[in-house]
């Protein structure tokens, strides 16, 4: 599991040598796309060979002085996401980034940015979390500012200042935790704030600057400034990284696994993160269809779509927090998992897609593009998909999972708390909305009469339209998560150690594995209801005798 | 950077051998003193910083260039990161494979020292890379072509 | 408020006036000054919860063995939580690292505006 990590962080000090030695721009990818093959199939192996947690203790040290690395089923489904968007952004790079100088240190940065992610879904501690948060964030600074225009430093400039408070807000959460609990192995930390009888002031304190720096880094509504500038600012892979996966890794990510791990789901964190999340849908949203820039476009998409994953994350924390049932609960955060997974695929293929047409035209400005759906029939194919899937089109995974997350809310709002109408009629509008502004991209940039710049333009080269088309062929794929063989594979040992909470965090991240094993995977999905019960009835015991 | 004052140039040829080996000595004794391979380290990019200072700029282009830091840097971080792979000969990431010696002797400890030495080279290299990087956007902004960039 | 909690204060003092350098500043500089100013404040913060009050009679020490194995009982019981200083170490390389990368970037900018005010600019607002 170590190696997770190891392989891209050799890969990334290994780069210099090698673009040294080849010199030619294009063979020097062939390094990172092979280690990013390797670790999707490692990211796969892993995925499928277990569904128990694993626990690897680095250097062989064990608790208090050990450093931990989980692999439990979130940890895996993060991996697997990670481990394809990126192997599919460095295709695309190979002869997108042909335009630009210095490749050796663009794949040094990449690679160091994909080690950073592994290590934040994989560390079994805040400290750690924190430490590759810092890797993949400064990795992703220097590759926003990597055009040297000055609208690429501005952003890059404007990003990492952001991108530092809210490290140093992080920063001064895990200090306070630490003073409180003296942990920092977050199973501990919430198996000292259990036995403190919840959490305390101190402790509610160091929640929030955790929200603050988290809600930076994931950009949601009030946080937001500095992904609009910094998203559109990089080159189109790093921005289908950064909008794909390093958003969910680093903020959804974290934040998913404090208020369920760590503060054991608790109802007001839970309300916070609802209200934070109808924001960012709903604004983000509206801003969306305003915009001229394609990618700018895409950016506030990015941060309506992750507004709809935090919803759902932070419905299902108050509702489990009210004794709801398992069911409605557990359909609350499949849902927030599985479109994370689809805006990762699709908005990662929106993004390629921005970039293609960039590559051909050379401009981004939606007015000034049209008419390309004749010229680059692949890439305007792949661009519609993307665009369906993420606003909601029936077979596509995108519909799935925001059917879901609606599903789950409507049921919160009739049998739980009325205030959740406002989130549900909210989260069915945004779809609409969504449904607009994609309408928008593909009647200025596919549709009407081709201008003066388009007519000029070619289809992109191979690997481009590979890397898009793989994405695209993927946003289908990703639909079959809903059946339920498949999903029981993939998603629900992800649900269950969120929903687990505390407890089964616990049993995953401490040297005894108390999990029972799992039911086989034909009784699976009839189980699952019955088994997370089972795990919500420990949870409940250390709360309320 | 044409280099400073006769004054500079000679003391900077006596007291800059004394800090080099400072800070290998800081580097080398990490695991048996206060110190270590980040302090090291960057004791040696500031004595390396002091003589590019002082002789100018002509004679980092030609001895101290900074590729030849990016390509230490590189060495010392993968240095590193083979001992943590050659952990897995204890089978485990990391673990110590080497006999543990005495306390406070300078062979003891197992691989911290060839750690430390690593994590020497590369901050000691990584420092005075960014010194040169920052030393070379000057040179930019008076003529000259940036670093990288998007081609024209 | 006893006056032990006076350091913690004066802390997050500190961390409002590093937060109010970045915000409220126009020179790039000065930001970044602020973006170290709140790095700072933070690892003081993480250094300050490794202090703690050894057994009576005796004052806190570095946690450094210099009296060979033999002593390592009597530090363990006397020596300050060295898990912070740790952590710090770690967090004032990757400050560091931040500190190289936006002075890079600003130095960049003030090549491309000729200014470090960031009115002049047109992007960055507050």
């Amino acid at each position: 599991m170590p190696l997770l990590v190891a392989i891209p962080l050799a890969g990334g000090f290994l780069m210099p040598l090698v673009a040294r030695l080849t010199g030619a721009r294009r063979s020097a990818a062939a390094l990172p796309i092979l280690l990013a093959a390797g670790l999707l199939a490692l990211a796969v192996w892993l995925l499928l060979a277990a569904r128990e947690p694993i626990v690897y203790w680095v250097g062989g040290w064990t608790f208090p002085v050990g450093i931990s690395l989980v692999a439990d089923g979130l940890s895996r489904l993060m991996v697997v996401v990670v481990a394809v968007i990126s192997l599919v952004a460095l295709v695309f790079s190979v002869d997108y980034m042909a335009r630009f100088t210095s490749p050796g240190l663009y794949y040094t940065l990449f690679l160091l940015m994909l080690a950073g992610m592994n290590g934040v879904v994989l560390s079994g501690d805040l400290f750690n979390i924190f430490v590759f948060l810092e890797v993949a964030g400064i990795a992703s600074y220097a590759l926003v500012a990597f055009g040297t225009e000055s609208d690429e430093l501005e952003a890059g400039f404007k990003y990492l200042v952001l991108g530092t408070i809210a490290s140093t807000f992080i920063l001064v959460g895990i200090a306070l935790v630490y003073n409180v609990t003296g942990h920092l192995n977050w199973a501990k930390v919430g198996e000292a704030i259990t036995a403190a009888g919840g959490p305390t002031l101190p402790i509610y304190v160091a929640a929030a600057f955790f929200l603050m720096g988290f809600g930076l880094k994931a950009a949601m509504v009030p946080f937001h400034a500095w992904l609009p500038d910094a998203h559109p600012s990089a080159p189109a892979p790093i921005s289908a990284m950064l909008s794909g996966v390093l958003i969910k890794a680093s903020g959804v990510y974290v934040l998913a696994r404090l208020v369920f791990s760590v503060f054991d789901g608790d109802a007001g964190l839970g309300w916070v993160l609802v209200v934070l999340g109808t924001l960012s849908m709903v604004l983000g949203g509206l801003m969306a269809i305003g915009q001229g820039d394609f990618k700018r476009l895409l950016a506030y998409s990015s941060i309506s779509q992750v507004g709809y994953v935090v919803l759902a994350f932070g419905a299902a924390a108050v509702m489990r927090a009210r004794g709801m049932e398992q069911a409605a609960v557990g359909l609350a955060v499949f849902g927030g998992l599985f479109h994370l997974v689809n805006h990762a695929v699709s908005k990662s293929l929106l993004f390629l897609c921005s970039g293609s047409v960039e590559y051909a035209t050379g401009t981004r400005q939606l007015d000034r593009l049209g008419g390309l759906g004749g010229r680059m029939p692949v890439t305007a194919a792949c661009l519609r998909v993307g665009a369906l899937s993420i606003s909601g089109v029936p077979p596509l995974g995108g519909f799935w999972s925001k059917l879901i997350i609606i599903i789950a809310l409507a049921y919160m709002a009739v049998r739980g708390h009325w205030a959740f109408y406002i989130p549900t009629a909210l989260a069915v509008a945004t779809a609409a909305v969504t449904l607009v502004y994609y309408a928008k991209v593909q009647r200025f940039v596919l549709d009407g009469e081709p201008s003066e710049t388009v007519l000029r333009a070619r289809e992109v080269p191979f690997g481009m339209r590979a890397a898009t088309l793989v994405l695209a062929v993927l946003c289908f794929a990703t639909a079959l998560l809903v059946v339920p063989a498949i999903r029981d594979r993939v998603v629900t040992p992800a649900t269950e150690i969120v929903l687990g909470g505390a407890e089964a965090g616990r049993g995953g991240r401490t040297i005894t594995v108390e999990r029972k094993p799992a039911p086989p995977p034909a009784q699976a999905a009839a189980d699952a209801p019955a088994q997370t019960i089972r795990l919500q009835d420990g949870t409940r015991q250390g709360e309320t005798p | 950077m044409q280099g400073m004052s006769l004054i500079v140039k000679n003391i900077t040829r006596v007291v800059a051998g004394f800090i080099i080996l400072f800070g290998a000595y800081i580097v080398l004794y990490g695991h048996v003193t206060p110190g270590g391979g980040f302090a090291g380290g960057v004791i040696l990019a500031g004595g390396l910083a002091l003589v590019v200072l002082a002789f100018g700029e002509e004679f980092a282009r030609n001895v101290l260039t900074h590729d030849v830091a990016r390509l230490a840097d590189s060495m010392g971080a993968l240095l590193f990161l083979l001992v943590a792979v050659l952990g897995f000969m204890g089978g485990v990431f990391f673990t110590n494979f080497l006999p543990l010696g005495d306390v406070g002797a300078l062979l003891s400890a197992g691989t911290i020292p060839i750690a430390n030495l690593g994590i020497g080279i590369k901050v000691g290299a990584g420092l005075f890379g960014v010194f040169l990087a920052l030393a070379a956007f000057r040179r930019a902004t008076s003529g000259g072509s940036a670093a990288h960039g998007r081609l024209p | 408020m006893t006056l032990q909690m006076v350091p913690y204060m004066l802390t997050f003092l500190l961390l409002v006036a590093g937060l109010y350098a970045i915000v409220a500043k126009r020179n790039l500089v000065k930001v970044i000054v602020g973006i170290l100013i709140l790095d700072y404040a933070a690892n003081l913060l993480l250094v300050l919860t490794g202090y703690r009050t050894p057994p009576a009679g005796q004052a806190p020490v570095a946690p450094i063995l210099t009296g060979g194995a033999a002593q390592a009982q009597e530090l363990a019981a006397t020596a300050v939580d060295p898990i912070p200083q740790a952590l710090v170490l770690t967090s004032i390389v990757i400050g560091l690292s931040v500190a190289a990368l936006v002075v890079a970037l600003a130095v960049r900018l003030y090549e491309k505006y000729g200014t470090f005010d960031t009115e002049l600019m047109r992007n960055l607002k507050g």
